[in-house]
């Protein structure tokens, strides 16, 4: 019998991510009625300790020069190994370019349903239930899982506020090896992007711009100054985007990033319903436009209506002067 | 080599979705459909591939019924006359299929793929209605080939693919992995053509096979309703915020204001 919760852990060069405390925290708190116990899988990595503190009873890890480049195969085949381990009634990761890649083959292998982007996780009638986020977020729904095990990947910061309060756990090494299918996809490379930035997906503040920034210098001289103030990672509108401000990868809406920070600033942006698509669960939205009528004012917690080539410079500067941090 | 599209209408990204019955799901009847945004950037790499005399052939495939043609044709009327473009569709379609989840669509499509004997399949990254991203990773993981999704960047030469795709932080990651294989698109890739007058002329005269579970060789009990590991229900609209303040006054004064209301009482900062 399934039973327990297994955390898949993400973690950059070896130190566990935010998200995988946050699901950590979830994930005992969901154990508390789901019953069973609460494990964590590494995978290319072996730093549990902090896993322990925040509620894994057992820290499976995988290492090794197949694994630590985390390509799909290989996460799907160290996944196999430690459902193998840990018999779980849930598997639970952060929806991520890794766990895009490969949660969806683990639930075609194991046979499982899986449901994506989860918002909300709760326990009813002894089952996980998920809630997710539907047709770019205008609706959403509840899935419920028939099989063994049910496969779910969280939008990151879904769940904020994780604590310590479980022990430090040592490493329970799993022996996992690559069929010839799960080694097929090689990694040859990794390209570094001109300055290293938060992922959007993960970022829990951002500042976007929109199409009346009217340029990349000005988006280099107005939008980014002031993320940097505001210890925000940039983000930006498909207008401006398309119009060549910023890159594709800042691009917030239906068909760039998803976002779910907690503070979201948006200069002159006016709310089309794609971009509303990309952010609307940020948990406290800012809206500056020059534009009174303008439909992000519907969705903003604080707006401003005024020029962001005289507010966002402003804001900068207060930003500084009151000494915000990241 | 023989290219495959995976395509699938969708509501329109300006759509306005109503959910009146919590059961029963939004309500789609008013809504102008679409092919997905993402799969048109599969459709449009296909073409590139068969314009480079990379692709000998081009199918398009979609899992619908033949009020789903409309936005078939959309696709096949991609590509030059004469020269590029699908040379035809397959429409996946039978009422064994109602109901199906993601792993019961990535059934019926990887028997599909076999049936038609494609060495690439292209699909894009996710679908803009229920969003899953988990159907052709799925379909590759049944066919038994590898997968690579979200590709904003394509080489393909006999036998081989190397692609690039975002990952965190900004950072590209370039793999390789050789054909048969599933690669999902993202927006980067390519830039959509718009369909001609001529090749929607001709777009009219190019074939949609139906294919049942039957002719798929698909055992009907291992799709639809009945074999599907997840069940959804209980919609609802998005939360409704609650009314936001605007703060007003001259600049110095509202940066000011905003600052101090950021941190002492929304408390993110």
């Amino acid at each position: 019998m399934s039973n327990g919760i297994l955390v898949v852990c993400e973690h950059e060069n070896g130190t566990p991510k935010k998200t995988a405390y946050e699901l950590l925290s979830k994930a005992r708190e969901l154990s508390a009625s789901l019953g069973g116990d609460v494990s964590a899988l590494l995978i290319g990595a072996s730093t549990t300790e902090m896993l322990g503190e925040y509620g894994a009873a057992t820290v499976y890890t995988v290492e090794g020069a197949d694994f630590d480049a985390g390509g799909p195969g290989a996460w799907v085949s160290a996944m196999s190994a430690a459902i193998a381990a840990a018999n779980p009634a849930v598997v639970l990761g952060s929806t991520s370019d890794r766990t895009r890649a490969a949660f969806p083959r683990l639930a075609a292998r194991i046979g499982a349903g899986m449901a994506s982007d989860c918002t909300e996780l709760f326990v009813d009638g002894g089952a996980i239930v998920a809630r997710r986020p539907m047709y770019a977020g205008k609706a959403s729904a509840e899935v419920r899982f028939s099989s063994d095990v049910a496969l779910v990947t969280a939008r990151p910061n879904s769940f904020p506020g994780a604590t310590a309060s479980g022990s430090a756990v040592g490493s329970t090494p799993l022996d996992a090896q690559l069929s010839d299918l799960d080694a097929a996809v090689k990694i040859v490379g990794l390209e570094e992007p001109k300055s290293a930035v938060v992922d959007l997906a993960e970022a829990s503040r951002i500042v976007s711009g929109g199409r009346p920034v009217d340029s990349a210098e000005n988006f280099d001289a107005l939008i980014r100054p002031l993320a940097a103030a505001m210890g925000a990672t940039a983000g930006a509108s498909r207008a401006a985007v398309d119009s060549g401000f910023a890159p594709h990868s800042e691009q917030v809406g239906q068909t760039g990033k998803v976002v779910n920070p907690s503070l979201y600033i948006a200069c002159a942006i006016s709310g089309a319903i794609q971009h509303l698509a990309g952010m609307r669960t940020s948990r406290v939205i800012v809206a500056i436009n020059k534009n009174p009528d303008a439909p992000i004012f519907e969705h903003a917690t604080y707006g401003i209506v005024g020029d962001i080539f005289e507010v966002v410079p402003a804001l900068a500067d207060e930003a500084r002067k009151q000494g915000i941090s990241a | 080599m023989k290219v495959g599209v995976c395509i699938k209408r969708v509501p329109g990204s300006d759509s306005r979705i109503s959910v009146t019955d919590a059961e029963s799901g939004p309500d789609l009847s008013g809504v102008g459909w679409e092919v997905n945004p993402y799969d048109s950037f599969a459709i449009e790499a296909a073409i590139q591939l068969q314009e480079a005399s990379i692709a000998s052939d081009v199918v398009v495939f979609s899992v619908c019924g033949a009020d789903g043609d409309a936005k078939i044709r959309d696709a096949l009327a991609m590509g030059k006359k004469g020269q590029s473009g699908a040379s035809k569709a397959v429409r996946l379609d039978d009422p064994a299929f109602e109901g199906s989840d993601s792993l019961g669509i990535a059934r019926i499509l990887a028997a599909a793929m076999s049936k038609e004997g494609v060495d690439i399949v292209l699909a894009g990254r996710q679908s803009i209605d229920g969003d899953s991203s988990q159907v052709p990773a799925m379909m590759a993981e049944i066919l038994g080939w590898p997968s690579v999704c979200e590709v904003t960047d394509l080489e393909v030469s006999p036998g081989k693919v190397k692609a690039w795709r975002q990952v965190g932080g900004g950072k590209r990651e370039v793999v390789e992995l050789p054909t048969p294989c599933v690669i999902t698109t993202d927006k980067g890739l390519n830039t959509p053509r718009y369909p001609t007058l001529p090749g929607i002329m001709m777009a009219k005269r190019k074939p949609i096979e139906v294919l049942d579970a039957a002719a798929l060789g698909l055992d009907p009990g291992s799709v639809g309703a009945a074999a599907a590991h997840v069940s959804i229900g209980n919609w609802s609209p998005p939360p409704e915020r609650p009314p936001g303040r605007m703060l007003e006054g001259d600049t110095a004064s509202v940066v000011s204001e905003l600052i101090t209301l950021l941190r002492d009482e929304a408390k993110v900062l």
